[in-house]
């Protein structure tokens, strides 16, 4: 049911783990759902993402499109970043199942709520970028599953 | 890819050689229809009587009260909307568990919309059905109670003798998908007092696309398929021959394996259970520990999902199942693991792994590392993971 490009991004998923002291990290998703990405973003003084890394608990395609959406954001500016849609996304996949488009939009939001979080750490206003919806507090978790 | 090693059996089962080779002289041979009066005819007739009376007897039942259907989903969906059309002078509720088969709860949600009442009674942390509450759900319109075996899930099998015993005391007909058990356990149909009983063929290295309905004589039930006068005219169409023919066969294997295969299974599945539990870390068995069928273990690893695990066994050559929101095609994961009441994100890493009569101890042994390296590749890639090792660290 997958394309060979996402078979080999789960098998071999590009850049996994944390960047300690990241220059913004974004959680995005829902344990309820069976989704969660978390991509840290390292971005140098001149705004452009030097490194990207991520975190995914998730079926195939979300650790395939965590994947490829981190591979999209490397060495590209912030504005650039904003341009890697869930769409993108799902073409440098060659495609989903449409079952599971929702984990390409997961994609798009983490890369957004990981710029949110640089653009607030550094109290600057990112041109574009609205808070994402599905994005994850720390502390807000417990809260969220209740209902 | 080297050797499969298939742990579904629960989805669906090898149709055994024997099976085969014992359905294959229906196909071209005895091709003849069983309403027709020639002779070819006749030999279809005179081996769907055979088969019809072998089955029987492993219920304790009479060969006229075995209706043969496409499958167990036709068997649930003619015992619940039947029973409801034929009773519903007499009352419109009907009783029936959090735990059933989509066969029987989306057969009720139908029935609901058809102004028909349905109690789901709830089931303990072990799946077992809550008998205090099943009797206490009794109303005098009460027509009928439908409660499963034995779970396809997480395998956990039901007090059917106390079911069977409440319903009777209560005069309501009882019906039973024994999907999963029949084949698996010994049943008989007046010693636990049920009135219906689903099943079905490939469940037990039998073919696909044929099941029954046991229905006890003296049960007002409608026809399901309008047509010709076939299963007493009660069920048209002309019999599937090979289907019943292989499904008779399989049932006679697997009642005369059943002590040996079944001790045996349950020992392998023991080892497995232990095993997985002792060397994988925030792990926990779905199910009743003893009580649940012998072929049958299910597990919740924390902090993974069970989509990413299944592909990953796959790659290894190892079939299992998960009921994550993923497998099931929807966004909420299995309805069993919810009714036992796992969080979603626990009910989202479960695997089920159902052995099979040529499972060895190798196999499982095989298994139980490529889950247990899977589980901590998957766990290393997972923010909850993380979350969860950070707290521990935090609280050292």
């Amino acid at each position: 049911m997958y394309s060979e490009k996402v078979m080999d991004h789960f098998q071999n998923p590009r850049n996994v783990g944390e960047i300690e002291n990241a220059s913004g990290v974004g959680t995005v998703g829902n344990a309820k759902c069976g989704d969660i990405m978390r991509m840290y973003l390292d971005i140098d003084d001149n705004g452009i993402i030097q490194e990207a890394r991520f975190k995914t608990f998730g079926c195939g395609a979300a650790v395939a499109t965590s994947s490829m959406a981190t591979e999209l954001v490397k060495g590209k500016t912030i504005q650039q970043a904003l341009e890697v849609t869930n769409k993108a996304v799902m073409e440098a996949l060659d495609g989903l199942p449409p079952v599971k488009v929702h984990c390409s939009l997961l994609a798009e939001e983490a890369i957004h709520a990981a710029l949110w979080d640089y653009a607030e750490k550094h109290g600057i206003k990112i041109e574009g970028l609205q808070k994402p919806k599905s994005d994850i507090h720390e502390g807000e978790e417990e809260e969220a599953e209740e209902y | 890819m080297g050797k499969l090693i298939y742990l579904d059996n629960a989805a669906t089962t090898k149709t055994s050689p024997t099976v085969v080779e014992a359905m294959l002289p229906y196909f071209s041979e005895f091709y003849g229809n069983a309403s027709s009066i020639y002779s070819i005819g006749a030999k279809s007739k005179e081996a769907i009587n055979k088969s019809r009376a072998a089955i029987a007897a492993t219920l304790g039942a009479r060969p006229e009260e075995i209706y043969f259907t496409a499958g167990g989903s036709e068997a649930d969906n003619w015992a619940l909307k039947a029973t409801a059309e034929a009773y519903g002078a007499k009352g419109k509720h009907i009783i029936t568990t959090k735990i059933e088969h989509h066969a029987i709860l989306h057969t009720c949600e139908y029935l609901e919309k058809n102004g028909y009442d349905i109690t789901y009674v709830d089931v303990d942390e072990n799946g077992t059905v809550k008998l205090d509450q099943l009797e206490k759900a009794i109303r005098p319109d009460t027509i009928l109670i439908s409660v499963m075996f034995a779970n396809n899930e997480i395998g956990t099998i039901q007090p059917i003798r106390e079911i069977g015993e409440i319903a009777k005391k209560h005069g309501v007909l009882f019906h039973t998908d024994a999907v999963q058990a029949y084949g698996q356990l010994p049943i008989n149909v007046d010693e636990y007092h049920i009135d219906m009983l689903s099943s079905s063929g490939h469940k037990l290295n039998g073919p696909k696309g044929i099941g029954f309905l046991y229905i006890r004589k003296g049960v007002k039930i409608r026809s399901f398929v309008h047509g010709g006068a076939q299963e007493r005219k009660r069920r048209a169409g002309t019999e599937n021959v090979p289907g019943i023919v292989g499904y008779a066969k399989a049932v006679e294997e697997a009642f005369a394996t059943m002590q040996e295969r079944t001790a045996k299974e349950a020992e392998l599945r023991d080892y497995l259970i232990d095993r997985v539990l002792r060397e994988i870390p925030y792990t926990r068995l779905n199910g009743h520990r003893t009580n649940r069928l012998p072929n049958n273990a299910n597990f919740s690893f924390q902090f993974i999902e069970g989509e990413s695990l299944l592909i990953m066994l796959d790659m290894e050559g190892i079939c299992g199942s998960s009921g994550s929101a993923c497998t099931s095609g929807s966004l909420d994961p299995s309805h069993v693991l919810l009714a036992i009441g796992l969080p979603h994100e626990i009910a989202h890493g479960s695997l089920r792994l159902t052995l099979g009569a040529d499972t060895t101890k190798e196999d499982l042994d095989f298994v139980v590392e490529k889950i247990s390296g899977i589980v901590e590749r998957l766990r290393s890639m997972s923010p909850l993971y993380e979350d969860f090792v950070k707290k521990l660290q935090k609280n050292g």
